[in-house]
């Protein structure tokens, strides 16, 4: 067993591991309470469990929690919350832009990490940072006008 | 997080905000259910025990002391809008305030048996009846208003949640006359409905209450539950469905902590207390199986059902004369085309899921199967418990389009828990669901039409090989109990997927039969608007086939025997919105372009008296490669009522794009053992790269009967694909998916 601290959310948080090769997603949500971010391939191949390492997107399901270290993790809930929702989200509640909503945490992650490189996106930009994030629903149409809304209103 | 709050409270910050929109604040469940429980909504228990037959009023709906109102709901929202639909009808006809609603969805102990959530039936049958519940209330509240304020009903009226004196004399609050108390009466099918005039839910927009937590990671999913004492478990499939097991080596676990084996005859799990170890102990696990029957060669699937053995033939139309397709009368011209709908899996972006907790005499289970009453039952036989003892509670789980391995996992939670003594989680790996899910069916339609020397079809015939649905079965046979060998009943399910075999047109002769055939490569279930979609991309691309051969123009060819008005009308809507022009199909262009471009229509009447839905694409085909960009899509839609046009919106673009998905890409694979289409890789689905501009025209009818928006826009979407593509290329393609390699080859001339 192995203690490890990591900074979630703004938070220093400090787990007990037993296989450094845990990925981070179980990490976030059995150990950390943060069940936002969502178990969809295990492949890094849908992007449901996308969460922002050092500000970039990372699919957790695929990065052991060792090779974290000291970056700063930012998960769904880190990112915003219904009574102060980050902008990628308020734009999302505008478009309801969710069903089932099992993709959209990532969805939303995948969004902010784009806005943070490129505040202004074009449409071709925003379709083209999400292309790794599979929706089943059919919301794409809204998550595009979603994404395009949060970079008029200014990001952040 | 709101922690204590009680269930009243959960939409307490609702508002109508200055645009006199409805702004619903986050409705928060919590992920940890304590001990004993077993809803998410905070107090919710205190309900056990209440009426739960459908024909009371009680079993719909409390009205509380506070004013506030809970409404149980036999039908669940899976994502499509339900959660707010449900209480806009109870809102209008029962004159409360929407946000003083709380909701408890598919809860087998609280909500009565409404059927499953599917068919499109939720709003069009489950909300028809919720509408007639709060009807029969509101006439029992003023029944009561009239007792209390010694005036007679003639008297008052109900607004916000109080009967008042008409013109402005005393009210008296739901809650002050009721409080908690059964309103003891039973649901009055004649219940006078308000006036469409007077709609102030109905009809509106409104945000759905569940979408804040969605988009900010608080909604609780059934993934995300966690129980006192609970163990993960990951359940070790065969290697194909008839496998036995041979021999497992639980050393070759060891090494993982508290990671153990539990064995039921051939099911075969591990469970740990952490998901993780129960992750590492999976794929560690040695186990050797033996052989089961082989599966059937794939290659051949669609020869080998057209020469099956027939169970029966049924007729599903049977009218005129159809010699004409037999006779060499002059100027008659035969055509005939075999079209092809391979095997799909929901594709649920969440794996399934499945936590129960089984004690010696009970057991409550969690999943997020659309039909919690209707598999009540069978979880009981599978545990040798009476049904009363088991409670199957719904939560949300990624949207399942059908019936995908949700109750499936739940049986093994179930068996888990048995075993074990604990709560158990099941979570499916990527690999389980694209393997194990069960699927959607194939078909095949060989379609054969005379046409007259004035171009109009003379004689239609359908002939439909699909696999026979078992008669009466009241479930699916489930995994964990078939290689427990625990007996269940045997059997397959399919869903209708015999309607829309025949034209939606009024064409003099038609013949249409479906040749049941007895055997289907992998176990089936119905997935969304079952067999409606393949069925109607025979049917209307096969009416595209005859325009083209009357050279007609498809718009004008179909409107000359649409009868139905409504039917026409959606469909002079998509022609006109896309800017269609007469003419017929295919165009004249250039063969030596790169990129050929074209546009396509088709037309469904759902089950033939449901909704009416016409969809129009343009697509551009890529000569080179062979890969098909659809570039604009226009859909229009009369579903009748609809409670929530955004809600409706939501429901026809992710029928589009899904069946989009369906149609350019995706087919089942397997080998003579198993599924080995088992990730997104081998599985593609759509990407937010290739996804259209879509165009939606809903038609509000606020007087008629709401029809159902779940599926049937789904169902025109591969015939218009392969209109346009037709369109711009003069090629046809009659088997899906239209995949570059197979497109490719039909424009070489090479069968497509």
């Amino acid at each position: 067993m192995a203690t490890l601290t990591l900074a979630v959310n703004g938070t220093r948080r400090t787990v007990e591991i037993d296989d450094p090769a845990t990925p981070l997603l179980y990490v976030l949500r059995n150990d950390l309470g943060l069940s936002g971010t969502r178990f969809g391939c295990g492949l890094a191949q849908c992007g449901a469990c996308t969460v922002l390492v050092d500000g970039r997107a990372a699919r957790s399901c695929v990065t052991p929690v060792s090779a974290v270290g000291s970056q700063p993790v930012l998960t769904i809930e880190g990112l915003g919350s219904p009574d102060r929702p980050d902008p990628v989200q308020a734009a999302f509640i505008a478009e309801q832009a969710a069903q089932c909503g099992y993709c959209t945490a990532g969805m939303v992650v995948a969004a902010r990490a784009l806005l943070n490189q490129t505040p202004r996106p074009s449409e071709a930009q925003v379709r083209d940072a999400l292309e790794g994030n599979l929706c089943r629903c059919g919301s794409h149409v809204r998550v595009i006008r979603a994404v395009l809304r949060a970079a008029t209103a200014g990001g952040r | 997080m709101a922690t204590g709050m009680s269930h009243h409270d959960l939409s307490r910050r609702a508002f109508l905000g200055a645009a006199g929109v409805l702004v619903v604040g986050a409705v928060l469940g919590t992920r940890h259910i304590r001990s004993g429980a077993a809803q998410t909504l905070p107090g919710a228990d205190r309900f056990l025990g209440k009426p739960l037959a459908a024909d009371q009023v009680d079993a719909f709906l409390a009205i509380h002391a506070d004013g506030s109102v809970t409404l149980f709901s036999g039908k669940v929202d899976m994502g499509t809008g339900g959660r707010i639909a449900m209480r806009q009808i109870l809102a209008e006809e029962l004159d409360v305030p929407i946000e003083r609603i709380a909701m408890i969805e598919g809860d087998t102990a609280l909500t009565p048996d409404q059927g499953s959530t599917s068919g499109s039936y939720g709003i069009a049958r489950g909300g028809t009846q919720l509408r007639r519940v709060a009807a029969t209330a509101r006439q029992a509240l003023i029944g009561l208003g009239a007792q209390k304020l010694g005036r007679p009903a003639g008297d008052l009226e109900t607004s916000d949640g109080f009967v008042r004196v008409k013109g402005g004399g005393p009210a008296v609050s739901y809650g002050d006359l009721v409080g908690d108390r059964a309103l003891g009466v039973a649901v009055d099918p004649k219940a006078p409905l308000k006036d469409s005039a007077r709609f102030r839910y109905i009809g509106k927009s409104l945000p759905r209450p569940d979408v804040p937590a969605k988009v900010t990671g608080r909604h609780p999913y059934l993934q995300d539950l966690v129980l006192p004492g609970m163990l993960h478990a990951r359940v070790i499939r065969p290697p194909s469905p008839g496998a036995t097991l041979k021999a497992l080596d639980e050393s070759s676990i060891a090494s993982v902590p508290g990671a153990r084996v539990v064995r039921i005859e051939s099911f075969v799990a591990v469970v740990a207390e952490r998901e993780w170890d129960a992750v590492r102990a999976a794929n560690a696990l040695k186990v050797e199986w033996n052989a089961g029957p082989p599966l059937p060669d794939q290659a051949a699937l669609f020869d080998a059902m057209r020469a099956s053995s027939v169970v029966r033939d049924q007729v599903i139309t049977r009218r005129g004369d159809v010699s004409a397709l037999n006779a060499q009368a002059a100027g008659v011209r035969t055509i005939t085309a075999t079209y092809a709908w391979p095997v799909h899996t929901h594709g649920s972006i969440g794996p399934s899921c499945g936590v129960a907790n089984v004690t010696s005499d009970r057991a409550t289970i969690w999943t997020s199967s659309q039909g919690t009453h209707r598999y009540r039952a069978a979880f009981a036989r599978i545990l040798g418990l009476p049904p009363e003892r088991v409670r199957v509670v719904y939560l949300d789980g990624a949207g399942s389009y059908g019936q995908n391995g949700a109750e499936d996992a739940a049986c093994d939670a179930a068996l888990l828990s048995r075993s074990t003594g604990r709560p158990v989680r099941v979570q499916w790996s990527r690999a389980d669901e694209h393997g194990w899910d069960p699927k959607g069916p194939p078909q095949l339609l060989a379609l054969r039409a005379a046409v007259d020397e004035r171009g109009e079809v003379a004689a239609w015939e359908t002939r439909a090989w699909l696999p026979v649905s078992t008669a009466n079965l009241p479930s699916l046979p489930l995994l964990a109990a078939a290689s427990a060998r625990i007996p269940q009943p045997e059997g397959r399910a399919t869903g209708l997927i015999f309607q829309n075999i025949d034209p939606p047109y009024t064409y003099p002769n038609v013949d249409a039969v479906v040749h049941w055939i007895p055997d289907a490569p992998l176990r089936t279930s119905p997935i969304r608007a079952p067999g409606k979609i393949g069925n109607t991309f025979a049917v209307e691309s096969f009416v595209d086939e005859i325009a083209a051969l009357a050279g007609a123009d498809p718009v004008e060819f179909r409107l000359r025997h649409l009868a139905n008005a409504r039917g026409a009308e959606v469909l002079r809507r998509a022609a006109a919105r896309m800017g269609w022009q007469p003419r017929p199909a295919p165009r004249r262009v250039d063969p030596a372009l790169p990129v050929a471009t074209g546009r396509g229509i088709a037309y469904i009447h759902y089950k033939h008296d449901e909704t009416m839905v016409a969809v129009g694409m343009e697509v551009e085909v890529e000569r080179a490669t062979g890969k098909i960009r659809v570039t604009r899509v226009v859909c229009a839609q009369d579903c009748g009522l609809m409670i929530n046009p955004d809600a409706v919106a939501s429901q026809v673009e992710g029928n589009v794009l899904q069946t989009l998905s369906r149609s350019l890409h995706e087919e089942i694979v397997y080998d003579r053992e198993r599924v080995t289409s088992v990730d997104w890789a081998s599985y593609p689905i759509l990407k937010m790269t290739e996804v259209p501009s879509i165009e939606v025209e809903l038609i509000q009818r606020l007087d008629a009967p709401p029809l159902g928006a779940g599926e049937a826009a789904s169902a025109p979407v591969p015939a218009a694909v392969s209109n346009a593509v037709f369109d711009a290329t003069g090629v046809r393609l009659r088997t899906v998916p239209f995949r570059p390699e197979r497109v490719k080859a039909a424009l070489a001339g090479r069968p497509a």
